[in-house]
């Protein structure tokens, strides 16, 4: 079953193209990072995928349009949007109230279960919280509704370790099951790393590259070579060079482990790593070839 | 506000109970009841204000009735401040409504919030319909009933006091006249503060909903501008003669309960009312500027 299914998105704010013919698709149950730098397109590729802003191109979620039917939709959607923005002047027991009054799948008994394993106490206004408490207790109004996508655009920004992981553990352990779908975009890449089944790189309002984490672990190796091996792996055509110490790392896609192992140490690379390969170093640049390579 | 006690049937999803009216009036009764939430002022403040006047009549004015011999005049002293109670009640929750409209969708945006609510399956109709029921609903329904409590406790005060003082009560003005007062109130409100005044709240929401700062000064403004505009192009006040009409109350404006010394059911003209083109033009706009409002809350984000 889809869940998100956009093509050709396009949305511009004057002459700023931010989603340049977008295509995407999502599959139900799958936990799916969005990952792009800074002016990429990813909050605006939220914001359609939420109802939130118009575009033109077509787009269904669950196979609703999400710019006309927005209400509708958000009886099976649930969003966090950025961090702080719950109302800071409502008590934690009257927000309870309020998303169990409108919400027809909100389980309050769930989030009051939620919410007893932290210090929130109900009687708490939002804004006597910390951001931590705040992000705490809009996670456990989320997972205490029956939704069947989730959207988190940078839910731990500017919140401490502890709390980020935290965070992620407890929608994987408490929330997260086959029938659910999980979109996260975020800059902390290294955190959601294990968190993720499905991978994907926006850059300049498109789909740069995509491919699951179990492709992601089988198809990309990471070489570190002393300058002596240097031109030895180069002959063998990697992605992507960059220097440490003064030894080479070289990122291969789909290359043998042992010609590698014969080199120099090989492991898994980071998805940060991924990111710069594909995208090139200066990311205001247009995608360097290997980008375009990877993304077919 | 909110307490645990949920006035509504908990049978949402068991299917038989009309759920589609359920569905449709429970985002809204909930979204009213989260207004009332976060500005509290709504009720606080003609309470507030209410409480003040009865102390006040406590304090004051029965000592004065008391010492004053000849019973008309005491019934004048003692009728007196049900009509300034009835005053400052209004005048309190007329500045409340209007600064209300004017935070109601500018607010949600300002602090961010708006992508919470925005994140739970109540449409922006709803939302913006259950806002503008606040000046147009909740406001005057709370004008009316505090008015009322603090009348008939202004006249069990009065009652006790003379009976304490072995006076005879029934001198007092009685209830007949505070009903028909009450009736006269409700008229009134329903009239001129709802119906004749709506456009006026309307417009407050739509530029609460569109201005990026300063609402106050962006509903303000332009009607001042237009104003001035056309004194200097054409040295005429039309305009401005409309906008006072408006602001007046219109035809029903003499409805205002105390202030006519004749009886004022004589002067109630509902016919006349409902015939005057003023009303349906200020309804027509009234519903234009909402209209205007639940697109404009579907497209703005937070600030």
């Amino acid at each position: 079953m889809t869940v998100i299914e956009a093509r050709g998105l396009r949305k511009a704010f004057g002459t700023t193209v931010a989603l340049d013919g977008l295509d995407l698709r999502v599959e139900e149950g799958r936990i799916l990072g969005l990952i792009g730098p800074n002016g990429a397109g990813k909050t605006t590729a939220l914001n359609a995928i939420l109802g939130l802003t118009p575009y033109q191109g077509e787009l269904k979620v669950l196979g609703r349009d999400p710019w006309s039917e927005r209400d509708q939709l958000m009886r099976d959607v649930s969003f966090i949007a950025d961090v702080a923005v719950l109302p800071r002047w409502i008590r934690v027991s009257e927000l309870l109230d309020y998303v169990a009054g409108v919400h027809p799948r909100f389980d309050r008994a769930k989030a009051q279960a939620f919410l007893a394993k932290t210090t929130i106490q109900a009687a708490s206004k939002v804004r006597e919280l910390s951001k931590g408490m705040v992000a705490q207790l809009h996670l456990a109004l989320v997972m205490s509704i029956d939704a069947r996508l989730l959207v988190l655009d940078e839910p731990t920004l500017g919140l401490d370790i502890l709390y980020r992981k935290q965070f992620y553990d407890s929608l994987l352990n408490d929330y997260f099951d086959r029938s659910r779908t999980i979109l996260v975009t975020t800059h902390q890449v290294e955190e959601v790393q294990h968190v993720l089944t499905d991978l994907m790189f926006i850059n300049r309002g498109r789909i740069v590259f995509r491919c699951s984490m179990e492709e992601f672990e089988s198809r990309y190796l990471e070489v570190t070579v002393n300058p002596a091996q240097a031109a030895a792996a180069r002959a063998l055509r990697p992605m992507h060079e960059r220097q440490v110490l003064g030894r080479s790392v070289l990122l291969f896609d789909q290359a043998d482990r042992r010609q590698l192992a014969s080199l120099g140490d090989v492991r898994t690379p980071s998805i940060a790593d991924l990111f710069v390969a594909v995208l090139g170093d200066k990311p205001s640049q247009p995608t360097g070839t290997a980008g375009q390579g990877a993304a077919q | 506000m909110t307490t645990q006690s949920n006035p509504l049937p908990e049978s949402f999803d068991s299917p038989g109970v009309a759920p589609a009216v359920l569905s449709a009036t429970r985002p809204f009764y909930w979204s009213v009841r989260r207004e009332l939430c976060e500005y509290r002022s709504i009720y606080i403040a003609p309470l507030a204000v209410a409480a003040v006047t009865v102390f006040g009549f406590l304090i004051a004015t029965i000592g004065r009735a008391l010492s004053v011999d000849d019973l008309a005049r005491r019934r004048a002293i003692l009728e007196e401040p049900t009509h300034f109670a009835m005053a400052v009640i209004m005048l309190t929750t007329l500045i409340v409504g209007i600064f209300y409209s004017l935070d109601a969708l500018h607010g949600e945006r300002r602090d961010r919030s708006i992508l919470f609510w925005k994140s739970l399956p109540v449409s922006d109709l709803t939302t913006v319909l259950s806002k503008a029921s606040i000046p147009l609903v909740v406001l005057p329904l709370i004008t009316v009933a505090l008015t009322v409590a603090t009348q008939w406790i202004m006249l069990l005060l009065s009652s006790l006091a003379l009976m304490g003082s072995g006076m005879s009560v029934a001198t007092l003005w009685t209830p007949p006249s505070l009903v028909r007062m009450s009736l006269m109130l409700l008229y009134h409100m329903v009239t001129v503060h709802v119906l004749w005044h709506a456009p006026i709240y309307c417009w407050l929401l739509l530029v609460s909903g569109w201005a990026r700062r300063a609402p106050f000064l962006w509903a303000a403004l332009p009607p001042a501008a237009i104003c001035v505009l056309e004194k200097i192009a054409f040295n005429t006040q039309h305009f401005y003669s409309l906008l006072e009409y408006r602001l007046a109350g219109g035809p029903e404006a003499v409805t205002m309960p105390g202030m006519s010394p004749l009886n004022p059911m004589t002067h109630l003209t509902p016919g006349h009312f409902l015939g005057s083109p003023g009303l349906w033009i200020g309804l027509a706009f009234a519903a234009a500027f909402l209209a205007a409002a639940v697109r404009l809350r579907r497209y703005r984000g937070p600030l």
